[in-house]
């Protein structure tokens, strides 16, 4: 996992907490606009993290110490 | 008719006979579990072969036992050609053996059944130790053959569910000597050079021997030690590797293991629109519940309490005035009246009305005679009539 970089799942996390928070009602007006502005920045995150993903399918490649990593096509079909 | 016994030397004869007839006693094959091994001064080895519920006797004579490529030891899984034969001295039948060999399967089983139990003592397959697989891994690692449907299954699966996955194969033997090794070195390279965030160990069916790699202890230990999250599919679904035990999550097969490993991605989407969608009901609700208590503290008593006073006190002014008002009015009455009662009264008895009646009022010195007493001849006194006065002398 990169470090300082904030996981997917610790975005869906605060996503289902704030959903709580929500939910429960016991939370001031101004919180709860502001709990709802983060909830939406959070979403609109999750939604980058998955546009910008971009396939690959690659084989790891040892020759010494060093990884070469290249597009990996199964041989049989 | 009297039976006759016989002795115990012809009995056991009789049935060395017996046994030395059976075709099928003349050559057996037969494996088991050696114990009590001897192996005599005389070169000649004495054990017994035993499985779960019996034992059997056996001896090799030295001139088989220079044949053999192994040495024997109690607790070996060996099988074993020879004779069942009777040993009449002490009334035993045993196994002569020509050959003997080590039951390779055999031996897998109980070294498989060991290093199961050793490392569940140690702990390695307790359930606190297994770690979550992450909900939206970044990177798949995959360890197994390049070749073979097995890769293919995984691409196959995960690409459906995520179009955009990002797979990474490091190619290891699957099977055969040092195949373990290179699995074990995969899978800490996997983690030194943090290449994934979850790592699928997969091969497909296979004999024990074919899958014996997955049952090393230098796997086994290699997954414990894993940083990363680990998902093992080795075999038929049926298979139990160690691997599996000690991996972090077992999949039934390759396929299944890329499912539990990708999300599919319409349904993380939905659910993304889902808390988005609560969000905004979420927080409509909270708005309306404020303004609901915005107007009930407007309109409640407490609120209004002072303009409710003020306008009971308005009222209450105007009962009491409208009291008052009644009061004066019904006093103005009552004085009216007693005023008219009076007026009449002084009317009928005004003396005025008694002179238009012919009546007269006699005044001396302005002061009103109602008797003669009050008379003397010759006084003056002052007649009084409706319409004038008069003045008259007493005579």
């Amino acid at each position: 996992m990169k470090e300082g970089k904030v996981s997917f799942e610790e975005i869906m996390e605060k996503l289902e907490s704030i959903a709580q928070d929500l939910e429960k009602g016991d939370l001031s007006l101004e919180e709860s606009i502001e709990k709802f502005e983060e909830g939406m920045k959070l979403s609109k995150e999750c939604s980058k993290i998955l546009e910008n993903a971009e396939k690959k399918i690659n084989i790891l490649i040892e020759n010494e110490d060093t990884i070469k990593e290249e597009s990996f096509v199964s041989t049989e079909e | 008719m009297k039976i006759e016994a016989i002795s115990v030397t012809d009995l056991n004869r009789y049935i060395k006979e017996k046994v030395a007839d059976d075709e099928y006693l003349k050559h057996v094959f037969v494996k088991g579990e050696i114990s009590n091994f001897k192996h005599h001064y005389t070169g000649h080895m004495y054990f017994t072969l035993k499985d779960e519920n019996s034992l059997i006797k056996c001896i090799m004579f030295k001139s088989y036992t220079n044949n053999l490529n192994f040495i024997p030891k109690d607790g070996m899984k060996v099988m074993v050609l020879g004779t069942v034969s009777v040993f009449e001295r002490d009334g035993v039948y045993q196994i002569y053996c020509q050959a003997m060999q080590e039951d390779g399967m055999g031996n897998l089983h109980t070294q498989y059944e060991k290093l199961k139990n050793k490392l569940e003592q140690e702990g390695l397959f307790d359930e606190k130790y297994k770690k979550k697989i992450p909900f939206m891994p970044e990177k798949i690692g995959v360890l197994t053959s390049k070749t073979g449907s097995v890769i293919r299954d995984i691409i196959n699966v995960s690409t459906r569910r995520n179009p955009n996955v990002y797979l990474r194969l490091l190619p290891v033997p699957v099977q055969g000597e040092g195949a373990g090794e290179k699995i074990a070195k995969g899978i800490k390279l996997m983690n030194e050079k943090k290449l994934a965030d979850v790592i699928i160990i997969a091969r497909g069916g296979g004999s024990l021997e074919d899958l014996w790699p997955f049952n090393e202890e230098i796997v086994a230990r290699a997954i414990f030690e894993s940083e990363i999250p680990v998902i093992s599919a080795v075999g038929h679904e049926t298979d139990f590797t160690i691997a599996d035990f000690v991996s972090d999550l077992r999949a039934p097969t390759p396929s299944a293991a890329a499912e539990l490993a990708v999300p599919n991605i319409i349904d993380v989407e939905a659910k993304i629109l889902n808390y988005k969608n609560k969000y905004k009901i979420l927080l409509k609700r909270k708005v309306e519940l404020m303004k609901l208590q915005y107007e009930k503290c407007i309109n409640s008593k407490g609120f209004n309490k002072p303009v409710q006073i003020v306008q009971d006190n308005y009222i209450r002014l105007d009962n009491i005035n409208k009291i008052m008002e009644n009061k004066i009015k019904d006093k103005l009455n009552i004085k009216k009246n007693n005023a008219l009662t009076l007026i009449s009264k002084l009317d009928t008895l005004s003396p005025l009305k008694t002179l238009t009646r012919g009546f007269c009022i006699t005044e001396k010195e302005g002061k009103i005679i109602k008797s003669i007493k009050q008379l003397e001849a010759g006084e003056l006194v002052k007649i009084k009539f409706t319409d004038g006065e008069k003045q008259a002398k007493i005579i």
